[in-house]
């Protein structure tokens, strides 16, 4: 099926995604309107344009691709499914996601992946070729969450604040220089069993945006994890 | 080791002439209270573990235990209360914040019991429920303003998703994770006898539980803990929540170490992880991008779901509540500073916010007075503890009420206040096995169903008095209300006359 989105109310766009049987779904000219993806199982959609906020919220079992850019809420409590954007992100791309991947070509802005859970063989994934804004990571509970910085000559492509409250999961960022984290973080440098952790992951980027694994790996990578898992175990005293 | 500066606030007083050392005591304290000392053949207590909770004088089958204040005294200072003193030791010894659980305990002013209701005398004549037939059925979610319908009469405008309740109490958000399976079964199973509906609070919905969704309210909140499609079609309504009026301001934090196989499976976290819900929502920020999550949540269930957006009172929660009506939400669910908590800083739980009753009335005035009332209902809790607490809140406003503490009494909760430690002696506030099974679920609903419909009977009474034999006519009926020992400024707020007038 293919949805010309000109002019159209985002209700009746995403009323006619859910609507039919077609399992591929093509949408040209789409501008702003929100939720696409959100309560549609089992579809490949693919969109031409600049979708509204919340795309993909609460995906489970939908694959979307995006050629330009996406807003902010990308993924909100995504469940599984891809979503892979030839563009730019917004804010909070990935918030309190629990499973599957969202891969961005360009850059990504402030709070990316805060609340990432990962649960038995859910194990959410993103990555952001370019940099992305301050607070990534915050609260990370779970999952895995790459920058790779590729459009930067120097410095770090991570904002300030990185990894704040984060409890659990991994966060690779390449980087000339260590990134500077919170004390709730451990910055380390990646080994040859870390960057093997998510080669495949590498690997899916490269194949999506044309870019070649010998450029991404011209730059070292770091390992960020949390200092502790229980972090605020001692902050009380019972009265 | 250093001084401690504590004595025990409780003593245990046992009656060795009743005590027949069969040792109930012992085995049914997760705090370790009880010993039987095999030497001397008698049952000794170390009080300092004690937390009144009553487990043991109820269980004791001779009535040889009884709890009572310790009458140690520190030197009587008005300003410098015992309880002041003591918490300054206690943070001066750990460096911690304070926690607490369950509502506010201080001696704040209680509205509720300076408001009468009103009875009709020989004019208006009375209605007796027994005889005449009494609706305390309510529907929560948004009114059109007219209704159109065809030449049979039949309404043919779309009517937007409603929660259809029996009776206008609900129980309140509680997670699974902060109460024990078998509370939240003894809820659900409860609401669904009643007609009602209870709530996941937090925590994800266990799998057993899908059978009882017509009578569940789905939570959604910062963490988004056991949030995903299925769990959000689950319910008959999904709630946001943006505050707890236990602890405005302030977030949830589920320690690790209550996330055992099957928390970790309902909240979809891993095991032994802590959960944490931050104080905000980080892509929360105006009445806008909440208009944002209540449609994502919309879309997400094919708009058949109302949504509830629950905040605490605060003081400024009028205009809130304005906000919050044309954000699109179907339902505002306020919960006043009394509202109760699994853990909660202390100094937030007994400083911030303020009283429900005060709350209320401002809302439904100012959403009255901005000709939006009818776009949302409201539901208010924070401490509603009897029927006339709920008769005096429909006639301030209120659509219907959320009610936790006392469904929680219901259940055999006696009030110790020491739910964030994990060894509730009731099998509530628990994650521990040998607890949970203390409290049977079937029993646990049967005597939640008791406590409702004797409350319902009692609303249909008090109605029945007024003349009133429609719940929908007492609501925002303030006429039937009057303040006693209030001032100008709090009659005026609560929008009541005085006794006499």
């Amino acid at each position: 099926m293919r949805i010309n989105a000109t002019g159209k109310y985002y209700t009746d766009l995403n009323h006619e995604v859910k609507k039919t049987q077609d399992r591929e779904v093509v949408i040209d000219h789409c501008l702003g309107q929100r939720y696409i993806g959100t309560g549609v199982t089992g579809k490949n959609i693919i969109i031409h344009g600049t979708p509204g906020n919340a795309l993909g919220a609460y995906l489970k079992g939908t694959d979307l691709t995006v050629f330009g850019n996406v807003q902010d809420a990308v993924g909100d409590t995504m469940d599984s499914g891809k979503i892979i954007v030839h563009g730019s992100g917004g804010d909070t791309v990935g918030y309190g996601m629990r499973g599957g991947a969202i891969y961005i070509k360009g850059h990504a802005g402030y709070r990316v992946g805060i609340h990432m859970k990962a649960y038995q063989d859910h194990q959410p994934v993103i990555v952001v070729g370019g940099s992305t804004g301050s607070f990534l990571g915050e609260y990370q509970a779970g999952g895995t969450i790459i920058v790779l910085g590729l459009d930067r000559k120097k410095g770090m492509p991570t904002g300030s604040y990185l990894g704040t409250g984060m409890h659990g999961g991994e966060m690779y960022i390449r980087s000339c220089e260590m990134p500077r984290a919170t004390d709730q973080v451990t910055v380390t440098p990646c080994t040859k069993e870390d960057l093997e952790k998510i080669t495949d992951k590498l690997e899916y980027f490269c194949t999506n945006f044309d870019v070649s694994m010998e450029e991404i790996l011209s730059r070292p990578f770091w390992k960020l994890v949390p200092s502790a898992y229980n972090p605020y175990n001692s902050l009380y005293t019972a009265y | 080791m250093g001084i401690n500066y504590l004595y025990p606030q409780y003593e245990i007083h046992r009656d060795p002439m009743r005590c027949i050392k069969c040792r109930v005591c012992e085995r049914q304290c997760a705090n370790e209270v009880h010993h039987y000392d095999e030497e001397l053949d008698v049952m000794i207590a170390d009080e300092a573990s004690c937390v009144d909770c009553q487990r043991c004088v109820s269980m004791c089958p001779t009535r040889a235990l009884k709890i009572v204040k310790t009458d140690n005294t520190f030197k009587e200072n008005a300003n410098w209360k015992q309880d002041t003193i003591e918490e300054v030791y206690r943070q001066a010894s750990t460096g911690g914040v304070l926690l607490s659980s369950m509502g506010n305990p201080k001696d704040y002013p209680v509205y509720w019991d300076k408001i009468l209701i009103n009875a009709s005398q020989v004019t208006n004549p009375s209605i007796d429920p027994l005889r005449e037939p009494m609706e305390t059925k309510v529907f929560l979610g948004k009114k059109p303003s007219s209704l159109k319908m065809d030449k049979k009469g039949k309404i043919v405008s779309e009517i937007p998703p409603q929660i259809e309740l029996e009776l206008p109490i609900m129980f309140s958000a509680m997670s699974y994770g902060s109460i024990s399976e078998n509370a939240h079964k003894s809820l659900a199973r409860a609401a669904t006898a009643l007609g009602t509906c209870y709530n996941t609070g937090e925590g994800g919905l266990n799998k057993e539980l899908y059978q009882y969704g017509p009578n569940t309210i789905v939570q959604v909140a910062s963490g988004r803990f056991g949030v995903h499609e299925d769990y959000l079609k689950a319910g008959a309504a999904i709630e946001i929540k943006m505050g707890q009026g236990a602890k405005p301001g302030i977030g949830g934090h589920l320690p690790g170490r209550k996330i055992g196989a099957k928390v970790s499976e309902t909240r979809m976290i891993p095991e032994g992880c802590d959960a944490i819900s931050p104080a905000p929502h980080h892509d929360i920020y105006s009445i806008e991008d909440l208009r944002q999550l209540i449609f994502s949540l919309k879309e997400a269930t094919n708009y058949e779901k109302p949504v509830i957006v629950k905040i605490a009172a605060v003081h400024n929660v009028a205009a809130i509540a304005s906000g919050i009506a044309r954000s699109g939400a179907d339902v505002i669910a306020i919960d006043g500073y009394r509202g109760g908590t699994g853990a909660a800083p202390t100094r937030i739980r007994d400083n911030v916010g303020i009283p429900i009753e005060l709350a209320l009335a401002a809302v439904d005035q100012r959403l009255r007075d901005e000709k939006i009332r009818n776009d949302i209902s409201i539901v208010v809790g924070g401490s509603i503890r009897s029927s006339a607490d709920v008769v005096k809140a429909i006639a301030l406003g209120a659509d219907a009420c959320y009610i936790g503490t006392s469904a929680l009494l219901a259940l055999g909760c006696h009030l110790c206040r020491s739910c964030q430690s994990g060894k509730c002696n009731w099998g509530i506030a628990t994650q521990r096995e040998d607890l949970v099974k203390r409290l049977n679920p079937e029993i646990g609903s049967e005597r939640l169903a008791n406590l409702l419909t004797a409350w319902n009977h009692e609303i249909k009474e008090m109605m029945g008095g007024m003349g009133i034999n429609s719940i929908e006519a007492l609501k925002g009926n303030r006429l039937m209300l009057r303040g006693i020992g209030l001032t100008e400024k709090e009659l005026e707020i609560l929008g009541i006359k005085h006794a006499g007038e």
